[in-house]
């Protein structure tokens, strides 16, 4: 799996490639932790799931870890590019009710 | 069909969690399954296997067992540890239900939503054996039209 980041102003864009499972959820946590730890001006976590064909409750949990520490700084989540399974998975979950879906990277920066 | 069968066995390491997901998918394949359908068996796969090494053996190694069944023309998987067990699968059951802030308590409604019948036998102290089934929807369209003929 390959995480990457980007910082675009209040903005951090997270570009996840690969399986959000019980192997990759911590080192999700870890550089998403670190990035917010560096930048305490981040209000908008945005993930960028292009590349991501596989996630489980490991995975969604580790995201919700993310948004419950940014919603306590005001901040928000977003995601952009969710395959059809993703957003069922984010859909039966509940996620949807805390995260807004885009459709690309700038529809959710411009939002 | 001919009814077919495949047993796996391995230590409740994370990385094995993926492996898991993977032969499943494969020996799955057999069957009519569309897309949609092997995605959520891969999940709810994941979802057990991960249970064994999470809440199973709680973090320390224990050995995993996966058995792979066609029977009737429905998949049926076994998860099975040998782990601490569930006091309460009532319960464990409920989707707020975690012992860990950073999960989401989910993974048995996975379980439950994305296949036809799942059963889970446990014993405090014991262990943990969840059996899963599911019919390829195709396969039931099948079955109708062989009947009609």
């Amino acid at each position: 799996m390959l995480i990457e980041t980007e910082r675009i102003g209040p903005n951090l864009i997270v570009r996840v490639d690969g399986e959000l499972d019980l192997v990759t959820s911590p080192l999700f946590r870890e550089k998403v932790e670190n990035k917010l730890n560096q930048y305490e001006i981040i209000k908008h976590l945005i993930l960028d799931l292009k590349k991501v064909n596989f996630i489980d409750s490991s995975g969604l949990g580790a995201i919700l870890g993310r948004f419950k520490r940014l919603s306590q700084q005001g901040g928000r989540l977003s995601a952009v590019n969710v395959s059809p399974q993703v957003r069922r998975i984010f859909e039966l979950s509940g996620l949807l009710k805390i995260m807004e879906i885009y459709n690309d990277r700038q529809q959710a920066l411009n939002s | 069909m001919v009814d077919n069968y495949i047993k796996y066995e391995f230590p409740s390491l994370p990385q094995n969690v993926g492996l898991a997901r993977t032969v499943t998918a494969a020996f799955a394949a057999q069957l009519e399954f569309n897309l949609a359908e092997v995605e959520e068996i891969r999940v709810a796969v994941s979802e057990a296997v991960s249970n064994c090494v999470i809440h199973g053996y709680s973090g320390k190694t224990g050995i995993v067992q996966l058995e792979l069944a066609v029977i009737k023309d429905a998949l049926v998987i076994t998860i099975r540890d040998f782990g601490k067990g569930i006091a309460d699968i009532v319960q464990a059951k409920q989707a707020t239900f975690s012992t860990d802030p950073e999960r989401m308590g989910l993974g048995l409604v996975f379980m439950e939503s994305f296949m036809d019948r799942l059963e889970i036998l446990s014993k405090p102290g014991e262990g943990t054996t969840v059996i899963m089934k599911k019919h390829p929807e195709r396969g039931f369209a099948n079955v109708g039209i062989s009947r009609n003929c």
